[in-house]
């Protein structure tokens, strides 16, 4: 190795570690909450430009050394869909946000009814259209490395230049797959966007412009002497006799601008990551100046390069050479830099793209299968669907490296990156078709979609390998079993045309006709029509999915689901939200159709669509929720959504009204029942304790003949009750004063440790009871009413030494502060509270079972309203296997 | 006398205020304490009188009263009713049930002697 490459490699490993400080600088403040300028829309307009990779960066120049102008259109694709196809972005980016997609996958999935078959189709079919795109990128790095390994290299060094190629690029397939999945799977949410990655990715997208501008700069200015000097120059050079081909033209800049919206990874930028709609409108006229700039000086780099390098050099690399032949070493590193990024950028959010979306259609789906419906309350979700992502990543990776070793890394880097456009040009009919025609049909999609891979399979990626790699040479020539119609360069007996345009043509022909006749022919089931209305007709109503109903659905298990599939913070807040909306304390929501869909469509941004509501399904209703259930109730939502939207709506408020009234009502006459109740409870625990003082004090006084030690034992029963009347009598009293708000909070400033010891030490550690704490986690500084907060703590750890029923009772203490909001927990090993009684609990009298003795049942209550009057809460946490209750402060 | 009294009582100290009370009078007490087996009790020992709580875990007394009357063997045995909430309409409910006697607790001893003597009283 010479000493440039160990520079080079120096200098690599720098970049590679810059990157990785700045993804975990933009993770780490946007889990803060700090994440405002990460939010902006310039950082997701350079995140767009992830469209420019290794081939735009490299391959560009050697398009325009090789075919003249034609290099063009790869940008005028892009262009126009940013500024002529807006409407068709701002649908799709609606529909994603609307249905949290998680890739083109779930996307087509779920507008034809969330077919799995189709997201199955749809990720294989990418994951074979990206496949050679990775390797490029692999292949260019590689190539980038030799340039400067051997500025001149010597002829017998060929093969180990091949097989030190190869390491490069294992070593470079590595990097990307740990830095992906570093980032692209750390979040604990999975639903959540890589903030990290797209920082990383908008840095790395400055970094390639301005690489290219500088070399650019240095041609223009620094070699040719000028932009006039240029311009002639230019007008002698043979790219300025190119002859422009119409046909090819159109197609590719069609293919360019299908490729923007197809490729995993755009969608992935463009969609998932999208925060805000809004953005696009920035990214409308930012993103295509950025591509302007980019291919300002793709010619004048080209030309320099044909004319100044000696023949032989890969045009592919001139943005490399040039520099290093003028003996500007510095600026040759900063153009590697620049391609490093494109190779690098595009890489990790393909793997990232495509890891989703085979987790999510490949894998979580045959896992589901396979583990029955109790994984899904008793596994560990959360865990396998990070290790499938993870996985997924290693092996979109690996195969990107073995296809670079397989072919060998021959073909032009142009030729290879339009075999993948035209593959991924495949969804557009469905995509499309999906999004404005609402009779496209699930049936018409698959089959538009097969036929077409099938065609660019056989016109494009086989004959692509070269003449007897993939396909013998004779039926290339004379067509398979010598049927001349069907040869792959001549399909249909079509001579003369250029194999791009060929392919293109004949595959979404084919495609968008198949599409077309079979959705007319076939009839969608209700589950489509209703999905096809709402994602057609997204900007009419940005709710609701198909429905669920009946079913006999247990909230508690639904948690149970999706606090291992969203993470327990996320989904306890979610829940306790949803309960909030329907006017319920705590964190059990009831299972209402709305709620549910609500709850999928959450999901759904963690596992897609079909997995989503498939793992819904199977808690709700399991069988009962299946095919005929479930189409009978699309069909009707269907139809009303249809013709009487609006009627619906109406009514759906006049209902709403009425119901209000009457809970209104409804709770009026509970209150007043609640105060004769009340009233009598009070009555029945004064007078209890009372008959006993009364009665053995009357014996006492009248009874002559007591022994002594009938005495003593009347006397302390007396003594006894007394207590416990003046016990409760204080409680009553504390209990009345806090509700009528007459009590004023002793705020102070305090260490949350110390209140729990204090809480602690008061109750003893009588009763067998262990408490685990974790105190190192407790030094919180808060502001509260202390003492207030400390009789929380104790009535909590009290009413777990009485009521606890484990064998060995233990009581967890887990204290987490986290977004402004102190949560401490008190969870013990018992076997937890019904459900029924969980919303009882904190009535007053509230006592379960028939234990007589312990108290007046007034603990509860007190608790929640000195919680209440620190604006804090105090709940029961259902689903984490014994009682649990939290309670909440604001810091 | 050896007469029995059936105590349908769930605290226990007044169960043992009562107990001290009547068996000092010479009564045989038995207690119960379980509202949904306070029936079965009762038709074991059958008693010569009942003092029965109002509010018992399991079952109310009211009801237990109703089937006490309901029932052809017992139901004659006379019934005291204690309650400690004391609102009109539970002694309306108490009576209404077929209650020889309401009171309400707390209560004086000579007032629970004077009443079981009564109600005892051939």
């Amino acid at each position: 190795m010479s000493s440039a490459l160990n520079v080079l490699a120096a200098v690599c490993a720098g970049y590679a570690a810059l990157l990785f400080l700045i993804a975990f600088a933009a993770d780490r403040a946007a889990r803060r909450g700090r994440a405002g300028w990460l939010r902006s829309p310039l950082v997701y307009t350079l995140s767009l430009s992830v469209y420019c990779t290794a081939w735009t960066f490299y391959g560009a120049v050697g398009f325009a050394a090789r075919s003249g102008l034609e290099y063009v259109t790869i940008y005028l694709g892009p262009t126009l869909v940013m500024i002529g196809w807006w409407a068709v972005l701002r649908k799709l980016v609606r529909v994603g946000r609307a249905q949290r997609i998680t890739s083109i996958a779930d996307l087509i999935s779920s507008r034809f009814g969330k077919s799995n078959t189709l997201a199955v189709m749809v990720t294989l079919m990418a994951v074979v259209g990206t496949t050679p795109y990775i390797a490029l990128q692999l292949q260019s790095v590689t190539l980038s490395f030799a340039v400067f390994a051997g500025a001149a290299p010597e002829l017998g060094a060929a093969t180990a230049a091949l097989s030190e190629g190869s390491t490069t690029a294992f070593w470079v397939a590595a990097g990307l797959a740990i830095f992906t999945v570093l980032f692209g799977t750390r979040n604990l949410d999975v639903n959540e966007r890589h903030h990290g990655v797209v920082t990383a990715i908008a840095v790395e997208s400055v970094v390639k412009l301005f690489a290219l501008l500088a070399v650019g700069i240095f041609v223009v200015w620094g070699m040719a002497g000028g932009p006039a000097e240029i311009v002639e120059r230019i007008g002698q050079s043979p790219i300025a006799t190119w002859q422009v081909q119409p046909s090819r033209w159109i197609t590719l800049t069609f293919l360019s601008a299908a490729a923007f919206l197809c490729l995993p990874r755009m969608f992935q930028v463009l969609v998932v990551e999208n925060e805000d709609e809004g953005h696009l409108r920035v990214a409308s006229w930012a993103f295509p100046t950025y591509l302007l700039l980019m291919s300002l000086f793709i010619v004048p780099i080209a030309v320099m390069g044909l004319s100044h390098l000696p023949e032989g050099i890969n045009p592919d690399l001139f943005v490399l050479s040039l520099p290093l032949s003028e003996g500007q070493t510095g600026l040759a590193i900063l153009s590697f830099l620049g391609g490093f990024s494109s190779a690098t950028s595009m890489v990790i959010v393909a793997a990232i793209a495509l890891s989703t979306m085979l987790s999510n259609h490949v894998v979580m789906p045959l896992w589901l299968k396979w583990q029955g419906e109790g994984a899904l309350v008793s596994g560990d979700v959360r865990h396998v669907v990070l290790l499938a992502r993870r996985l997924s990543i290693v092996g979109v990776l690996l195969l990107g490296y073995l296809y670079y070793r397989v072919s060998g890394g021959g073909a032009a880097l142009a030729a290879i990156g339009l075999i993948s456009f035209a593959g991924v040009a495949q969804f557009l009919p469905a995509l499309l078709g999906g999004l404005f025609w609402r009779g496209a049909t699930r049936a018409g999609a698959i089959s538009g979609m097969s036929v077409g891979f099938i065609i660019w399979l056989w016109t494009m990626l086989l004959p692509g390998f070269g003449p007897d790699a993939a396909l013998p040479a004779s039926v290339l020539s004379e067509g398979p079993w010598g049927i001349g119609w069907l040869r792959p360069r001549a399909l249909f007996g079509f001579e003369g045309l250029d194999p791009l345009v060929h392919a293109v043509l004949w595959s979404l022909l084919f495609n968008t006709g198949i599409l077309v006749l079979r959705s007319l022919l076939s009839f969608p089931s209700p589950m489509e029509r209703l999905q096809g209305a709402q994602l057609v007709d997204v900007f009419h109503h940005s709710t609701g999915g198909q429905r669920w109903h009946g079913g006999i659905a247990q909230s508690e298990d639904l948690l149970i689901m999706a606090q291992r599939i969203l993470g327990a913070d996320e989904a306890q807040r979610f829940f306790q939200a949803a309960a909030r909306t329907q006017g319920l304390d705590g964190y059990l929501p009831e299972p209402t159709p709305e709620f549910l869909n609500h709850l999928e469509r959450e999901l759904a941004g963690s596992v897609g669509a079909a997995t989503a509501h498939a793992m819904v399904g199977q808690i709700v209703g399991g069988a009962a929720v299946s095919v005929e259930d479930l189409i009978a109730v699309a069909d009707e939502a269907a139809q009303i959504m249809e013709y009487s939207a609006r009627l619906e709506a109406k009514s759906e408020e006049l209902s709403r009204t009425a119901r209000q009234l009457g809970e209104a009502n409804d709770k009026l006459t509970q209150l007043s029942h609640q105060k004769d109740a009340f009233l009598s409870q009070i009555s029945h625990e004064l007078r209890t304790p009372m008959t006993s003082i009364r009665s053995f004090s009357e014996i006492l006084r009248d009874a002559g003949e007591l022994t002594g030690e009938e005495v003593t034992r009347y006397s302390s029963i007396i003594h006894d009750e007394s207590v416990r009347l003046t016990r409760l009598l204080d409680d009553l009293l504390d209990l009345s004063v806090l509700e009528n708000g007459e009590v004023s909070m002793n705020v102070e400033t305090g260490q949350l440790v110390s209140v729990i010891d204090r809480a602690v030490a008061a109750v003893g550690l009588g009763g067998g009871l262990r408490i685990r704490r974790k105190r190192e986690r407790e030094h919180v500084e808060m502001r509260a009413d202390l003492d207030r907060l400390a009789q929380v703590f104790i009535n909590l750890i009290a009413n777990a030494r009485k009521y606890c029923d484990a064998e060995d009772p233990e009581l967890q203490i887990v204290v987490r502060a986290r977004g402004g909001e102190l949560n401490v927990d008190f969870i013990d090993n018992g076997s937890g509270i019904d459900r029924s009684d969980q919303a009882v609990i904190f009535e007053k009298f509230a006592r379960l079972g028939d234990d007589r003795e312990r108290g007046a049942g007034l603990g509860l209550a007190i608790c929640r309203e000195v919680m209440e009057r620190m604006g804090g809460t105090v709940n029961y946490l259902p689903g984490q296997g014994g009682a649990a209750f939290r309670v909440s402060l604001p810091l | 006398m050896g007469k029995t009294v059936l105590l349908v009582e769930d605290e226990p100290n007044i169960i043992e205020a009562i107990g001290f009370i009547l068996s000092r009078d010479g009564w045989t007490v038995h207690t119960h304490s379980n509202g949904q087996t306070a029936l079965d009790a009762i038709r074991e020992r059958s008693p010569d009188l009942i003092v029965l709580d109002v509010m018992l875990p399991g079952r109310s007394g009211i009801d237990i009263l109703k089937d006490i009357r309901a029932d052809e063997q017992m139901g004659k045995t006379p019934v005291m009713m204690l309650t400690a909430r004391g609102q009109e309409k539970d002694r309306e409910a108490a009576r209404e049930a077929g209650a020889d006697r309401f009171m309400t607790k707390p209560f004086s001893n000579s007032e629970v002697l004077a009443a079981v003597r009564e109600l005892a009283a051939p």
